[in-house]
């Protein structure tokens, strides 16, 4: 009967676009260990840390070019966030994270699959708006009275490191105020409220020509390490590890050193 | 009658389930509230520094809305001049600006760069960064809350009171002290109420246009915002903080509301 | 002169002028829409005219030629209303109370003299009480206190009765009749009772201007247009004056003379429905006054029924007015005796 085969078509393509619907862990491949090597397929969703955007776009794109058949799928939030996200179960397959303190809550609560690899390093830079209104020089010049000096606050991983360059030089800066993500302390500088702003070298390169930025040497008495891993209970566990190693391929590293970061 | 009052089932079915839906993510939270530490949590520098920081502005912003908001209503309601309409438009715009582009806006208003912040710059006088900035952005965000709710209630009382009031030898002021604010008084109170509930959990213009500085600007969302990072627990306990004061607040202003209905205060 | 008053409103199609002297009260009658309440609005200040000029004591209320307007809180004129808009945030001592605080009379004075004025109107033992406790009486009388209490130069009244039940509508009436006793003031009303008891000139009004004023007893026992005879129901004809009666439309009829009026000059005559009678037959009596008239229609009053025609109306008993099968568009006759007829002039 017409009706009949009707039904039975829309219900074939319920399910195919149900199947296609699916949440990104699911692949179109049926559960069967990819025994081969030729020709990796699946997508997998990355959570990575927010300083990490620009950088892992572009290894997305390069990977999934390299990889037809594959799609990587980006998340990019404060590491914190991420982690919070992971730990209540959130779909994800891989995780970077901006500091190791973070990693360890994942890995902590057993959700990593095997060790994570350390893939680059960030170390802090003066950031100040065009023209260098206040004239700082060096780092002993946030500490200055006049000046209005924007940090991280001291609860994330970009604070932690301002703190410990201040312990370490005996330089205390009194900032007018204390940002919850780095994004944040680069927005103050580039708009001009902020006369200095202490962010990463990373930041400063993506800002371009929005800000100046003041290396100094004492940056390297807080090095920040940024982790990644392989998470468990992925539904596309050799694309996963396969991106993984992608980052800390020579192209990957690469990447990574164009945009700022440090290898590690 | 039975408890429904009247009440189609279907439709108080579908008013439990919006009930809980607000309800449900409350009392998840409140499960994972550590209470073993909760009272040290709450008790350190850092949070009363923010809740007493918190309430100062929200006061501060509250009173500023009543200070400006009223006139408003008043115009509004009262007033007929051409582009009333798009004038009101306007003023409920914090309303549906998302708070981050309203404290961007703030800030190219009155930053170091802005509009009238560069002027206010020469004369010495600098609001980034500083306490009057919160407040700022609380008035902001809180001001449309006030007006909404008084304008309302102004066109519900009317004019004819006010005309017998000057007829009886009532200047506009006296009339605005004696008639009008009185008999709207309830709207105020709960406007004013409102307004300072979310001025309370202003979040996104605070913290894109006054920065976060223990005890001069980061406010209690502020620091929930910050503790998130490092200690969830806090967070947790210092949200619950917030939301039993929001109760309070809101359950006074409901209070208030309709107590404030003495003698039949709008008929 | 207290009140000299002439405006002009283009919209509403308002334009009039008349004067109020000291110590009068003016009654304002007239159909839904004649200005009536656009005329009040205009001497209290809560409307501007498109032209015109009003002074009060000599002191100007409005004058449009020199641009002048003084606003409703300085005029020193009082307003009633239907609803005695009792301020419900205050109790009733605060409100009569309100008009002498405005002036800025020190509390403890305003409230002994609101006493005083509330034991004027009777209505000392509800000083405490709050509106919304009232019935519609005891609020309009405190309303009439709230007004006199300011000391207004002028009281308006916008059909004070009108909201209230039958029964309390007298007490109110004689309350106002004694307070208005010496003070200048505007009464609009749809009701020629209230007319008689309080205004000394009546007004009538129709559609933006003045068609009749004069003496209250004048205007309203010797009406000389349809709309102020049918506010006092009265039958009207007009004419011209004859040696004996009035002739009016080709007839003639006799009637007596209330006043000196000139044999040809124009004339009014008046009769009332209960001296008409009504038949399907010419009527006998060649000394009284008959007329031919088409039914219009019937109204019911109380224990009679109205029997209208075009220009006649006469109450007839519903026995008589089914014996004589009556019914819109029958022809029948009204007779009244010359007696009944009163003429004046037109």
């Amino acid at each position: 009967m017409k009706t009949t085969t009707a039904s039975a078509a829309l219900f074939l393509a319920l399910g195919l676009a149900l199947a296609g619907c699916a949440s990104n862990a699911e692949t179109a491949e049926p559960a069967e260990p990819s025994a081969t090597t030729d020709a990796l397929e699946g997508t997998i969703t990355v959570f990575a840390a927010a300083s990490l955007k620009g950088t892992f776009t572009e290894l997305a794109d390069d990977f999934e070019a390299a990889n037809p058949g594959t799609t990587v799928e980006l998340n990019f939030a404060g590491s914190s966030d991420l982690v919070t996200q992971i730990t209540e179960g959130a779909p994800a397959d891989v995780f970077a994270s901006a500091d190791e303190k973070n990693m360890a809550k994942v890995t902590d609560a057993a959700l990593a699959e095997g060790e994570p690899v350390d893939f680059a390093t960030n170390v802090l830079e003066i950031a100040v708006p065009p023209g260098n209104p206040a004239g700082i020089e060096s780092f002993a010049d946030l500490a200055g009275s006049d000046a209005k000096v924007v940090v991280c606050a001291p609860a994330v991983p970009c604070g932690a490191a301002t703190a410990a360059v201040e312990t370490a030089t005996g330089v205390d800066i009194t900032p007018v105020s204390e940002e919850s993500s780095v994004t944040d302390v680069l927005g103050k500088v580039v708009s001009g409220e902020a006369d200095a702003g202490l962010v990463y070298v990373t930041d400063v390169i993506a800002a371009g020509d929005a800000v100046e930025g003041i290396e100094f040497d004492e940056s390297d008495e807080a090095v920040n390490t940024y982790p990644v891993v392989a998470l468990k209970d992925s539904a596309a566990p050799d694309v996963a590890q396969a991106f993984v190693d992608y980052i800390a391929s020579e192209a990957g590293q690469k990447v990574l050193a164009d945009a700022g970061f440090g290898t590690p | 009658m039975t408890v429904l009052g009247g009440v189609p089932r279907w439709v108080a079915a579908l008013a439990a389930l919006g009930a809980l839906f607000v309800v449900l993510p409350l009392a998840a939270m409140i499960t994972r509230v550590n209470w073993a530490e909760f009272l040290p949590l709450i008790t350190s520098e850092s949070s009363v520094a923010a809740l007493l920081l918190s309430l100062r502005t929200s006061l501060a912003a509250t009173a500023l809305c009543v200070v400006f908001g009223v006139p408003m209503a008043l115009v509004l309601a009262r007033a007929r001049f051409r582009g009333q309409k798009i004038l009101r438009a306007l003023v409920l715009l914090p309303l549906v600006l998302p708070p981050v582009v309203g404290g961007i806006a703030l800030l190219y208003t009155f930053g170091r760069r802005g509009l009238i912040g560069q002027s206010l710059e020469v004369l010495g006088v600098t609001i980034a960064f500083s306490t009057t900035a919160v407040v700022l952005a609380q008035t902001f965000v809180a001001l449309p809350f006030l007006v909404l709710s008084l304008e309302g209630a102004l066109r519900t009382v009317g004019t004819r009171y006010e005309a017998v009031g000057a007829t009886l030898g009532a200047g506009p002021t006296t009339v605005l002290r004696r008639i009008t604010l009185p008999l709207v008084f309830p709207a105020l109170l709960s406007g004013a109420v409102l307004s300072f509930a979310r001025a309370l959990g202003e979040f996104g213009a605070t913290l894109t246009f006054a920065g976060s500085l223990q005890g001069t600007t980061r406010t209690l969302p502020l620091e929930i915002y910050l503790q998130r990072e490092t200690s969830p627990d806090t967070a947790v306990a210092l949200s619950l903080v917030l939301v039993v004061v929001a109760v309070i607040v809101v359950g006074f202003a409901h209070q208030a509301g309709s107590s404030g209905l003495r003698g039949g205060a709008i008929r | 002169m207290t009140l000299s008053f002439e405006a002009r409103v283009a919209d509403r199609g308002f334009d009039l002028s008349f004067d109020v002297a000291p110590g009068e009260t003016v009654a304002v009658l007239g159909p839904n829409g004649a200005g009536k309440s656009t005329l009040l609005n205009l001497v209290a200040g809560l409307v501007r005219p498109d032209a015109g000029r009003a002074t009060l004591d000599g002191e100007v209320l409005f004058d449009t030629a020199a641009g002048a307007f003084a606003a409703p809180h300085i005029r020193g004129i009082s307003m009633l209303a239907q609803d005695a808009l009792l301020f419900p945030h205050l109790s009733v001592l605060e409100n009569v109370a309100f008009g002498p605080r405005s002036a800025g009379v020190r509390a403890s004075v305003a409230r002994s003299a609101a006493r005083d004025w509330l034991a004027e109107v009777d209505a000392l033992d509800l000083a405490e009480r709050r509106p919304a406790q009232l019935s519609g009486g005891q609020a309009q009388r405190i309303a009439v206190a709230r007004a006199l209490a300011s000391e207004p130069r002028l009281l308006l009244l916008d059909e004070p009765m009108a909201a209230l039940d039958v029964s309390v509508a007298p007490a109110i009436r004689r309350t106002l009749r004694r307070v208005l006793e010496d003070r200048a003031a505007i009464v609009v009303t749809h009701d020629i009772l209230d007319a008689f008891t309080l205004a000394d000139r009546v007004l009538v009004l129709d559609a933006g201007g003045i068609v009749d004023e004069g003496a209250t007893r004048e205007v309203l026992e010797r009406p000389r247009i349809r709309f102020t005879a049918g506010l006092a129901g009265l039958n009207l004809l007009t004419g011209v004056r004859t040696a004996e009666g009035l002739l009016t439309d080709g007839v003639e009829l006799r009637g007596a003379a209330v006043e000196a009026v000139a044999i040809g000059a124009p004339a009014a005559a008046s009769v009332r429905p209960s001296a008409v009678q009504v038949s399907l037959l010419p009527p006998p009596d060649p000394a009284g006054n008959r007329l031919r008239g088409i039914v219009r229609d019937l109204e019911p009053r109380g224990d009679l029924v109205r029997v209208r025609a075009e220009g006649l109306s006469a109450d007839v008993t519903p026995a008589r007015a089914a014996e004589l099968d009556l019914a819109s568009g029958t022809p029948v006759w009204f007779a009244f005796p010359a007696a009944a007829l009163s003429v004046y002039g037109g």
